[in-house]
């Protein structure tokens, strides 16, 4: 655990005398009082005002907070939550989607073939109508990763999302209409897309998967209105291919540099390094600039690829217009454990020492949770969230990670008990916010794992040499965590065991109810102070999708989340893998060989209500 | 012999009257619908497959059909991430026509034949490196084939950077772009065009593709055969089926020894190098 010294955040809390105690501390009325003075996220532009009850981008703001103002749905009556309405969105594949809500219609994007089904809502989610895009049949089998889509976003009488072959479509709300379709990535050459594009000032933000296959990452902007190229930035390569010019200031001194994207490589590596975008992007309206994670470098070994590997596994702060980049902060430099730096960047005013900050708050692969200055770059702390051995701590001095040598992953090695493992403390599902509570609301693995010596496999007709990964549930024997975050103590305030890695989004509403899902398809209600179990519901399959919340043309509180097991940590599922290929799914499936006692595959939206 | 026919034999086994009835039953069966031999197999990827059925392991089929009295019906996929799972496990097609003998997800036959790594070079460039220990390895640009799954990469990249050689090595995909033909046969080319200097790569891709170049190139068996660790360049090859399917492994694998002299010269047609 990592942290400056007399750091403190939420000082008011500290002050009110909050009890600061571990996991599973009852809070008080106090802390649900006062914390909004402390912690509040800023308000994106087009939601200016009070909630509308709609949810119109994944993360429901711009800060990527996935808090509601929706109160209806509260403590004291979530346990009499009951399913208003379903739909099956006929695919077997993970549902990582999180629903949008416009007006009394809501949209729903399915794995490939990425269909987007519109529902009305004043009529029980009956189909008005679905959009199914021209997509290459093939993408399946050549397509490099698993056949997720994390969700669409609308803007102005739009419907924006990514397709897995590579391609953004715009649909007209209203008819299901095409209006424009951009091809980004090539599949032939395993690029696919797999996240949720964010909209800023008419510009359509879109990143890349497949860094493990010799693709090289980007994020492109596309004019909303035309679907053509406004700039595309790098993750590696030289520095006007990442926009990098004189705006640029990273906090630390190893981010500085001419071409590090070049030079932080062997020769050439770089054209094949990965370093893709295929998570979350957040935007401040105040200081203009957008935030998001790089992937892992990739397709070489860590031994095959000395250097840092800029500008991989870290964050970029870019200019919303221009995409120039303005900072750059690398968690993991030069990484071994496949540790992306793609989640949620969780836009907060906190006030730290006494003095109010501006901060993006990131909880990473590598298990720690980064507390950065969003206009500087600049770590302020960033603790551990889960078990690590895979490295001791964040050196704040110069923002490098201290690595542990014998944890080092390599060619005929054997390292065991790495922790976390490679899907990390924490993957892509996205956390959220309470400025009611000022915790962080993460949902999160527990899993370790050994990278034991090689074994001959076989692909495209030639023997290759495969790490053969073994992953297995953390300290506890749990494999998923649920943690309240509490900033002021630099620990959990409170946390939920879960058995199966905690795979879905969260949500927390003013209604201080958190919503979340397992993987074995219980949907969760809790007490956002306490954690407490209000209230929870069998769905028909494991629950990796996000969770939102909207009030109906009726004007009650609804509450929605896909179900359907899959992703990388469902592949044993959805893909049908062996279990008695404990290496399959890169490792997973050894950690997750009881799932398919547990639940089926099968895509469906339940929304829940109040009677 | 029907494999049907086969699965019922312990309980017809004395008696010669429903032997008989079974023998004519298959018979009648050929007669009517002929048997399939459904093959999984890549559409791009020769020399070992292809749409157009010019590679080795199409022919191969054809002659394991045709020992059967079976027609070839084949399941295409791509070589790539999950081809096992999509095709052989889903049930989709019975048979691989080519995997090391090693690899547990399928069940693999008796090897029919074994091949290795192979340095590739231009011959005008007069380059004599036959071991990975060759001091001239750190100042050649050398190509190997990478995978890319994380943690994952070909056995010439795990030897060269265990040995240091790192900066002076270039990566091709296997997969590459495959819109193009024959995706992993880029690195052959790349030795031809004198991208590289040296490329190591495995036997039956080398032997195949080098001959079909515009300059002439040398191919020399890399040593060691196995390198420390445990790092084998030498592959024994098999056909594989799914585990449990004992009758049509027993097929093959007596189609094996009985064959095995015409596999030879299949192989040694496509140029494939054996030890």
């Amino acid at each position: 655990m990592t942290r400056i010294q007399g750091f403190t955040i939420l000082t008011v809390l500290l002050f009110l005398g909050v009890p600061l105690a571990g996991c599973r501390t009852q809070t008080d009325e106090t802390n649900t009082t006062h914390s909004a003075r402390v912690a509040e996220a800023p308000v994106p532009p087009q939601q200016a005002g009070p909630d509308d009850g709609q949810w119109l981008m994944p993360a429901k703001s711009y800060a990527s907070t996935r808090y509601s103002e929706l109160a209806e749905i509260n403590t004291r009556n979530a346990g009499s939550l009951k399913v208003a309405w379903t739909f099956s969105t006929g695919s077997t594949r993970g549902e990582e989607a999180a629903p949008l809500i416009v007006g009394s219609t809501m949209y729903v994007v399915a794995p490939f073939p990425n269909y987007l089904y519109a529902l009305d809502l004043a009529n029980s989610g009956a189909a008005k109508w679905v959009y199914k895009p021209p997509v290459n049949a093939a993408a399946q089998g050549v397509a490099c990763c698993d056949q997720v889509n994390r969700g669409a976003f609308y803007s102005e009488g739009k419907i924006f999302y990514n397709t897995l072959d590579g391609q953004t479509v715009a649909v007209d709300a209203e008819s299901g209409k095409e209006v424009w379709r951009t091809p980004l990535g090539d599949i032939n050459k395993g690029e696919s897309i797999t996240m949720a594009p964010l909209v800023v000032k008419g510009k359509v933000l879109v990143g890349n998967s497949g860094g493990e296959f010799g693709v090289r990452g980007w994020l492109t902007a596309l004019d909303a209105a035309t679907g053509k190229i406004a700039w595309k930035a790098f993750s590696t390569g030289p520095d006007r291919d990442v926009l990098i010019g004189p705006g640029f200031h990273p906090f630390y001194a190893m981010d500085r540099g001419q071409d590090l994207g070049v030079s932080s490589w062997p020769p050439d590596a770089w054209k094949i390094g990965g370093g893709t975008v295929w998570g979350w992007i957040s935007y401040d309206p105040e200081l203009n600039l957008i935030y998001y994670g790089t992937g892992n470098p990739g397709p070489w070994n860590a031994d095959q690829r000395p250097g840092d590997n800029k500008w991989t596994c870290g964050i970029f702060a870019r200019d919303a217009d221009t995409g120039a980049a303005r900072w750059f902060y690398q968690m993991n430099p030069h990484d071994h454990f496949d540790y992306d730096g793609v989640n949620e960047m969780v836009l907060l005013d906190l006030t730290v020492e006494g003095k109010p900050r501006k901060v993006l708050v990131h909880p990473d692969r590598n298990g720690y949770l980064y507390v950065l200055d969003r206009g500087t770059g600049e770590v302020l702390s960033a603790d551990a969230f889960g078990p690590i051995t895979s490295s001791a701590g964040v050196d704040l001095t110069s923002g490098r990670v201290r690595d542990v040598p014998e944890k080092a992953t390599g060619a005929g090695k054997t390292v065991e008990q790495i922790c976390p493992a490679a899907p990390g403390a924490k993957d892509w599902q996205p956390s959220a916010f309470s400025p009611r509570t000022g915790l962080l609301y993460i949902p999160h693995n527990n899993l370790c794992m050994d990278f034991q010596g090689m074994e001959a496999n076989y692909i495209a007709g030639t023997p290759f040499v495969g790490a053969n990964v073994k992953m297995y549930a953390g300290p506890g024997g749990n494999r998923g965590f649920f943690t309240a975050w509490d900033f002021a103590a630099h620990k959990p305030r409170w946390q939920i065991k879960e058995s199966f890695p905690a795979w879905s989004g969260a949500l927390v509403t003013a209604g201080d109810v958190v919503f979340y899902g397992t993987m074995d398809g219980w949907f969760k209600a809790v007490d956002a102070a306490s954690g407490s179990p209000l209230w929870k519901f069998k769905t028909g399959s494991g629950v990796i999708g996000q969770p939102v919340t909207f009030k109906g043309p009726d004007g009650k509180q609804y509450v929605a989340v896909l179900s359907g097991v899959g992703g990388w940590s469902g592949a044993i599922v959805a893909g049908k893998l062996d279990p008695r290929d404990a290496t399959g799914a890169l490792g997973f499936v050894g950690a997750m060989g009881d799932l398919p006692q547990h639940t089926t595959p099968g895509g469906m939206l339940y929304v829940f209500a109040l009677p | 012999m029907c494999s049907r026919c086969r699965d019922g034999l312990g309980f017809a086994m004395f008696s010669a009257l429903l032997l008989a009835a079974c023998a004519a039953a298959c018979t009648r069966q050929h007669a009517v619908s002929s048997r399939e031999l459904r093959v999984c197999a890549d559409p791009n990827n020769l020399p070992y497959s292809n749409r157009k059925l010019e590679g080795f392991e199409n022919r191969l089929a054809e002659m394991v059909a045709r020992d059967l009295h079976a027609t070839v019906r084949y399941t295409w996929w791509p070589q790539h991430r999950g081809f096992i799972r999509n095709t052989l496990k889903a049930g989709t097609c019975d048979v691989l026509m080519g995997l090391p003998s090693s690899v547990e997800l399928a069940f693999t036959t008796r090897p029919y034949y074994r091949s290795t790594y192979v340095f590739v070079s231009r011959q005008d460039r007069g380059i004599a490196v036959r071991s990975f220990d060759d001091p001239a390895l750190r100042r050649l640009r050398i190509g190997v084939q990478m995978i890319g799954d994380d943690g994952t990469n070909s056995p010439p990249a795990h030897a060269l950077a265990n040995r240091g050689v790192v900066r002076n090595v270039a990566g091709y995909s296997v997969y590459a772009d495959y819109s193009q033909p024959n995706p992993p046969a880029r690195i052959v080319e790349a030795v031809a065009r004198g991208d590289v200097d040296l490329a190591v790569v495995w036997g039956p891709l080398a032997g195949y593709f080098a001959p079909r170049q515009s300059v002439p190139l040398a191919l020399v068996p890399v040593s060691p055969q196995i390198d420390r660790p445990f790092l084998p360049f030498v592959f024994d090859i098999s056909m594989a089926v799914r585990r449990g399917d004992h009758t049509l492994h027993d097929e093959l694998d007596s189609f094996i020894e009985r064959r095995q002299p015409e596999i030879d010269a299949l192989l040694a047609r496509y140029g494939v190098p054996r030890t």
